[in-house]
Formats: C-alpha cells, structure tokens, sequence
C-alpha cells in the first residue's frame, strides 16, 4: 500500500495547514497586513509565512505595535529582523498615548494597555486601511480561545463580538466583508505551546534572548519576578533589584512581564522545563490579574 | 504517561524527536450535558496528565463535590457561563506519547446541529455517547447519521454511565446490537463500541477490572491506534490553486496545498478551465525542490509549459479528471437564522474558487426524528436538505465520500457576507472525458438569466414591499393632487416612492411602467384613467392583486364637473369594491394621505424599524 509513505508528522500537518490558511488570507483581503509582537510565536508565523510565498517575498508588511515599554532586548532583536526582512516592517506607537505621558506605573495595567496596545493597534489598522491583520494567538492558549475562528470577524469599530461570528468548516474561509470592518487571522490556532517550541528548535528559528535563562537584576511584584529593564523602572521604597537567574515565559512589556526562576538556557531545557512544571502560560503575565476572563474582554475591546 | 514523564527527564532531545514524528488525530465529541460528554473529555485531559495545576485548583474550587468535577474542565465562555448564549465548538489539545489529538468538541441538542457539522467537518473519528441507563435513543441515531453525512470515517460508541448499570454485560451487548442495527445503514469504515464509566474512569484510559467480559480497547487506546491516514484520498490528484507566485519574470509558481492524490516532477497535466496540457518541471517549497507530494502537503508547482493560470483554476492528472459541472446535486445544512431565499443568488465557495449560484430545487429535507426524507418548501436554521444548485460558472467537483476537500463548499450571503450554509455534493452518473469537459467550460451559465435580486433582499433594503396605488376616479375629482402629496409624505417617512406620470400612454403601456417599478420594490402612485371596471381587473392581474391598492377618489361630481367642464364624465364606472374610497370635498389632503398611510402599514408594505 503506497499511502503509508504517504504521512507527515502532526508538526508539518500543522505547518502545511497554516500556509493554507496565509496563502487563503492573502489571496482574497485586498490589504493585509501580519501582526509582529517579537514573541516566540511572531517568529513561528514569520516563518510560516516566509515559506508560504518562497522563493517570492512576503506580499504583506510586518506591523508592530510599539507601547515604547517592550524589553531592550526585544527592540535589538526586532532591528536585527528588519534588517534581513524582505519587505517591510511598519513600527506605529500611539502618540496620543506617549502626549499623555502613558506608562505602566501611574496608570495601572489595564489603562495602559488599553491606551498603548489596542488604541494603538486600531489606529495603525485605520491608517493604513488594513482589512486582514495575522494575529499568532492559539486557542489552546486560554480557555477563551477555545471557541476563536481562524478568521475571526471584527465590525467596523474593531469589535469582536462573540454571537457574531461565522461558522467555520472544512479549510475554506469566507474572507468576505464590506468596507472598513476587517478579519483577524489566526494561522497558528491549532498549534499549541510546545508545538511553537518545537518547531523554534526544529526549524532553528532565532528569538530574544529572554526566553533563556540568565543572570537578571529583578525585584519582587505580586509574587512574580520583575525585570529592571531600563533607567525608566520604578523602585518602592526599600526594594532593591538582585541578580536572579530568570527567564521569560511570555514577553510583554518589561514592567508587566513577570520572570521565572529557571536554569534553562537553551530551546530543549526550556521545553523540558515547561512540560514538566505545568502551568497555565498566560500566569506569568501580570495583565490577566486584572478580572476572570480578561482575554476575552480585551478581545472584544479590539486587543486580539 | 509515567515512561514519557521519565524521558522528557532524562533525555529531552530524544523526547523531542519522539514528539515531532506524532501523528495528529481530529475527533468530534457530540453530546448534551446529560450524558456525560464533558465529564468524559475531562477524563480523558486530567487522565493523560494535559491539566495544569492551577486549573485543577480552579476546578477542584468549583466543584460542589468532594471530588473534582471534571466536566468543569472543558467549561467555555464567559458569556456563555453566564447568559447561556454562545453555545459553539470548542477546541481542545492533548498529546499522548503516541499521538496529539485535536477534540471539536460540540453540543449534542437538534438546536445545535449546524455546531455538530461544524466540528464533524474536518474529524477523523466521531466519539458520541450513549447513556447506559436509557439505551439507543432519537439523539444517538441523529449524532451516527450527522457524522457519517459529514464523512467521518470512524465511529466511536461509548456506552456511558456503566456504573449505573452494574456493568451489565448483557445491558451493554443490547444497546450495542440495538445500535448496530442502525448504524449499519451508515457510511462508516467501522463502528467500534466501549462500556465506560466518564465519572470513574473505567475503560476510558485504562481496562476496567469491573468489566472482565469486555476485551476490546480502551477508548484512548483505540484513538491513539485506529489508522487515520489511509482516510485521505491519495487516488485522484486535485491541486486547486490558491496563489501565483511571482516574484521575477524568470519564475512562476503554483501554490497551493494538495487537496487529494500524489503528483511527481514529470508528471502529465491538464489545467482547468483553459484545458491546456503541460508537465511538472519541479515542486518547490522553501526547504528546496521535492520530487513528489502528496494530499495534505502545501507546495508549489512550476510547469515546463508558460499557460496561463491562476487563483480559482485546478491543475489537475489528463487521466483523472473532476466533474466539471456548473449544477450538481448536494446534501445542504442551514446555519443561519434567516431561511433560504430561493429567489435570490448566493455565493458559493468552492476549494479556492467562488462563484454565484441560486439553489433551485429543493428535493426533500431530512426529518431530523425520523432520519428520513421528507417533502419541504422551505429551509431553515438547522435543516438538512437534499437540493440542486446552479451555477454562474463550472466548478471542479468530486463526490463529498470520494474526496472531502472537493466535494464540500461553503454557501454565503452576498448581502451580508454570512456563511449560511455547508454542502456535501453528491454525483451520480458516467465519468467525463476531457472532451465534455471542455463543451461544459465553454457553455452558458446554468443560471437562469433572470433576476437574482429576490424581493426578500428588496424588501430589507428598501424597509418596504414594493406596491402600486392606483388612484381612480373622475376628471377633477383631484387624484394628481393626492398623488403628489403621497408621494411626498411616504418620502419624507424615509420610504421610496414614485409617482408615474403619462407622457402621452394608453393604459396598458401605463401598467407596465408600474409593474416595472412595483417590481423594482418601490411604491409606485398612479392616477392614470382607468374609468371601467376592466380597466381595473387587468391593471390588478397585470401588477399582482396583492400589490396593488384600489383607492377611489370620490369626490362629489356636481364639484368635480364645475372644475373640469370640458372633460368626459360618461364613460366613468363607478369602482364597486375599492380598498379605500376618499371623498376629497369632504376630508382635507393630508387626512386622506393619512388613511392612505395607514393601509399601507396595515397591509404589512414597512419593514418594521
């Protein structure tokens, strides 16, 4: 029987599934655009989505919405991608935000947030008249998630509505929509957290240093290690930054980002590690805290 | 669990290795909350070790009994907790050491059938529940035929609650042999039947000791083993292509991915629709150059041949061929809220290719009790209908049991952009050659070429039915005058009205203009004569007597003959049964445009706003 040789892995079933689903995308929205957070999983879909159109260029730009509080290292690495980028990478910070003098500090995180990413984010997709924007979240990522299509819908006003949104079958896509509401795409929803890692180790995609562990100059917060990043972070009273060998679940921006004690520097110990401490990804993010089910929330304010 | 657990330890890269090569398995979970589904799904993620501790925290939290309640494991939106609103399919991932498995895990209530086509849409297996306490009941059978109607191949029968049941062998050989029966009628590659216990776990991890009689596997067991790539079609090439690729005027490539069969470097083709021939000069993906690829794989093509081809077109083997049809018959499922409008052009979404279409026979529904056909004029939210569709352009097409990815399509409201439908195709009949091929490619348009803009889709542009007032009555009786002043309030009401005017007509050519704008879905106000009571029968069969609104204008004649001396008074047949008559010398203008206004509104012509 000849299907035998036939097979492929569930890894490269999930990447011939997630170049559909981009190649799907590009085809039919008049103007694209691929969301770039510097994450893990940005680079995953970077890649995905450079073998999608290879041996061509990436028919989309990169978007990254900058809140100006990201980590140091992530503004190197995003640099040192554009740099090799075949196309282009637009960087839009909310200048309304940055007049107002926004930061994570006097205005708590959900404020912040609220101002510096998703204001930030709809205003970049108006500019430019985005009508598909490639977004790397997973549905296993958040019981939230679960129920997400891979093109999920947003109104005019970038709002998710949970009633709202098509029914999904097969690998065919309804991409229609009437001007000015758009369609966030999800090419990486069936993957889950060690699928992404895995494929960072198999596919040799390079990604910021924080996601290894190192020596760090962090301060205690609400039970979680908070690196001081920059000259810009605010001490208490009394609290002194020590050196912790840390690393970074999820990167975010550096005050709202919490570390964890780890001895893993490289890709297969940080998978060990995971696999064997298991617990929700988003806990090390301390904008969740904020009220039970908040993805959910934010997704209908227009954040993912 | 316990020799991966030891692996990932000791030796990571080795894990690593292990894990990559896993296969991935797609099951369906269908089944009210009664039954136990959740609790089951549950089982299966906290027994192969998928939960994480501070889930298990929460869940151990809300639990209202001693031990955790398991079913909290797979709970769903926030708003869905509290309101009960978005019942939807939900996504769930877990890995075993032998494969990862993706669970679309979906309400089981005849209210949330388009949820279970959704999630049975792209399963491998359909795991579906039976209560051991209740035997076969309307819902199984329903869940059985749904899933085999969507193809899955593979059938998984737990009978659930054996606890309850004393794990009655003979309970459970009843219930299996009772389903069997049915189930046989299906498509299924095989049915399989497991006696569990969802709340204690036996026989859904692990073999249960309480079932000694019982020597099948387990449900896990038999979902990390039931073999799932040989389901794909790997016969009949199908390359349905999504993207052109051109990056310089030396390279142009093909992308898309395989949606069935196998294609190697040198391998004949024939591109559809120019039906121009070529050969495979190379498979490319970003790694480099394949020789072969398979079903599943996303590549790109080049040809030895420049052809013109591109997005919606399907390179397909010279000795393979799809249907090439622009009408074929399928299995439709309606999902949404608003009925099908047999009158008006949807669009269909086929492989990479969309295309408007009317559906325009209905041949039965499927009674979703009885599971059989039945005579229908209508479709709704949730029914299942055997139909024809005709096309505006030929579509590639496979039978939905014979390969999946061809056979399904997707059914959208242009208006509104919804996904209203799914559909499995069903063909029948003698193979083509490329010959009748190509005589299908250069044909018409299988839709007819009349008006794909139904008077459904009218009326919600418009709020409003369309409609003729014809007003009749003497010369002077002051018939313009209301007209005009109709005209101006239904305008100013945000409706769209017109009043048509003779340039010189007779009647019949008058009727036709206000047929046409009738048609149109305005509201047309005429006051053209139409003294004899045959006058007014022809103008209300011409039009439609529902559409039309007979007023008389019947104002005193001593009145109407001081104004209009001159005219012809003779010929005047006083209307004998008229909707509406108004006197104008005894009610002011605007009081009769009132009585007009609201036998409009009584008669249904607004949408309400």
């Amino acid at each position: 029987m000849q299907a035998s040789e036939h097979k492929l892995s569930q890894l490269r079933q999930l990447e011939a599934e997630s170049i559909q689903i981009i190649r799907e995308a590009a085809a039919e929205f008049d103007n694209p655009v691929m969301m770039y957070s510097v994450g893990k999983d940005s680079s995953v879909m970077l890649r995905l989505a450079e073998k999608a159109f290879a041996p061509g260029p990436l028919p989309f730009p990169l978007l990254h919405v900058d809140t100006t509080w990201k980590f140091q290292d992530m503004y190197r690495y995003r640099d040192k991608i554009e740099a090799k980028l075949k196309g282009e990478l637009i960087k839009h910070v909310n200048q309304d935000g940055v007049a107002m003098g926004m930061n994570p500090f006097d205005y708590g995180s959900k404020k912040y947030t609220d101002i510096m990413k998703t204001d930030g984010l709809k205003q970049a997709l108006t500019k430019y008249e985005f009508d598909c924007a490639f977004g790397g979240a997973r549905r296993d990522e958040e019981k939230s998630r679960a129920k997400e299509r891979i093109f999920s819908f947003r109104d005019s006003h970038h709002q998710w509505d949970p009633k709202n949104q098509r029914p999904e079958l097969w690998n065919i896509y309804n991409a229609k929509i009437k001007k000015g509401e758009n369609v966030r795409v999800f090419p990486l929803s069936n993957w889950t957290e060690l699928d992404v890692w895995l494929y960072v180790w198999l596919e040799d995609i390079e990604v910021v240093p924080l996601y290894f562990a190192k020596e760090r100059p962090v301060v205690e917060r609400s039970g979680t290690w908070i690196l001081v990043d920059d000259d810009r972070m605010r001490l208490e009273d009394g609290e002194q930054p020590i050196m912790k060998k840390v690393r970074f679940r999820t990167l975010g921006c550096y005050p709202l980002s919490g570390a964890v004690e780890s001895e893993a520097d490289t890709v297969p110990k940080v998978i060990q590690e995971m696999l064997l401490n298991r617990f929700s990804e988003r806990q090390g993010r301390l904008i969740d805290f904020d009220e039970e089910g908040s993805m959910e929330v934010k997704k209908r304010e227009g954040y993912f | 669990m316990k020799d991966e657990r030891d692996l990932i330890r000791e030796d990571i890269e080795a894990y690593l290795a292990k894990y990559q090569q896993k296969e991935l398995l797609r099951f369906v979970s269908v089944g009210s909350v009664d039954d136990g589904k959740s609790t089951l799904i549950g089982r299966i993620l906290y027994d192969t070790g998928m939960v994480f501790e501070d889930q298990m925290a929460a869940v151990r939290a809300a639990s209202q009994t001693e031990a955790p309640d398991l079913a909290l494991l797979t709970d769903g939106l926030k708003a869905e907790r509290e309101q009960g609103i978005t019942i939807d399919v939900a996504y769930r991932y877990f890995a075993t050491d032998k494969r990862k498995f993706i669970i679309a895990d979906t309400p089981g209530h005849i209210q949330y059938t388009r949820n279970m086509v959704t999630g049975a849409s792209t399963a491998d297996v359909a795991l579906i529940l039976i209560d051991a306490r209740h035997g076969v009941l309307e819902q199984s059978r329903r869940h059985a035929y749904i899933a085999s109607l969507l193809g899955i191949p593979h059938l998984a029968v737990c009978v659930n609650k054996m606890d309850l049941k004393d794990f009655s062998e003979e309970v459970y050989d009843s219930i299996s042999s009772d389903f069997m029966e049915f189930g046989k009628t299906l498509r299924f590659k095989d049915i399989q039947f497991f006696p569990v216990s969802a709340l204690d776990g036996d026989n859904v991890v692990s073999n249960s000791e309480r079932t000694p009689w019982y020597d099948g596997p387990n449900v896990l067991e038999y979902l990390e083993t039931v073999p799932v790539f040989a389901d794909r079609n790997f016969q009949d090439f199908r390359y349905p292509v999504q993207y052109v690729i051109r990056p310089d005027l030396d390279y142009r490539g093909f992308a898309a991915e395989i949606a069935a069969g196998v294609i190697k470097k040198g391998d004949d083709i024939v591109a559809l629709p120019s039906g121009k021939p070529s050969k495979v000069k190379a498979i490319d993906t970003w790694e480099g150059e394949l020789d072969e690829a398979f079903a599943g794989q996303s590549v790109t093509i080049r040809l030895e041949d420049e052809i013109d081809i591109s997005r919606g077109d399907m390179i397909v083997k010279p000795d393979n061929l799809p249907r090439v049809t622009r009408r074929f018959d399928a299995h439709m499922v309606w999902m949404h809220e608003k009925p099908l409008d047999t009158e008006k052009a949807y669009l269909v979404k086929h492989t990479t290719q969309t295309v408007r279409a009317q559906i325009d026979k209905i041949y039965h529904e499927i009674d979703m009790h009885s599971l059989e056909a039945k005579p229908t004029d209508g479709i709704e939210l949730n029914d299942i209908a055997k139909v024809r569709l005709s096309c505006h352009r030929a579509l590639y097409v496979d039978d939905y049991h014979r390969n999946r990815e061809t056979g399904a399509f997707i059914v959208i409201d242009s208006l509104t952009n919804n996904t209203v439908a799914a559909g499995m195709i069903s063909l029948e009949g003698a193979e083509q050659n490329i010959g009748e091929v190509m005589k299908e490619l250069h044909a018409e348009s299988a839709m007819e070429p009349k008006t794909f803009v139904s008077p459904t889709e009218r009326m919600e542009r418009f709020g409003q039915k369309g409609a003729t007032v014809w007003l009749h009555g003497v010369p002077g009786s002051g018939r313009w005058t209301l007209a005009y002043a109709l005209e101006r309030r239904l305008f100013d009401e945000g409706r769209t009205a017109t009043v048509v005017i003779p340039v010189g007509e007779n009647l019949r050519s008058m009727i036709s203009a206000a047929k046409a704008v009738t048609d149109a879905g305005l509201i047309n106000i005429c006051a053209f004569p139409s003294p004899t009571a045959k006058d007014r029968e022809e103008l209300a069969k011409r039009i439609g007597e529902d559409r039309v609104i007979q007023v008389y204008v019947n104002t005193d004649m001593e009145l109407c003959k001081e104004r209009r001396p001159d005219a012809d008074f003779s010929s005047f047949e006083p209307p004998e049964n008229p909707d509406i008559t108004i006197a104008l010398d005894q009610v002011r203008i605007d009081k009769a445009v009132e009585i007009i206004m609201n036998a409009l509104k009584e008669r249904g012509q607004f949408e309400d706003a």
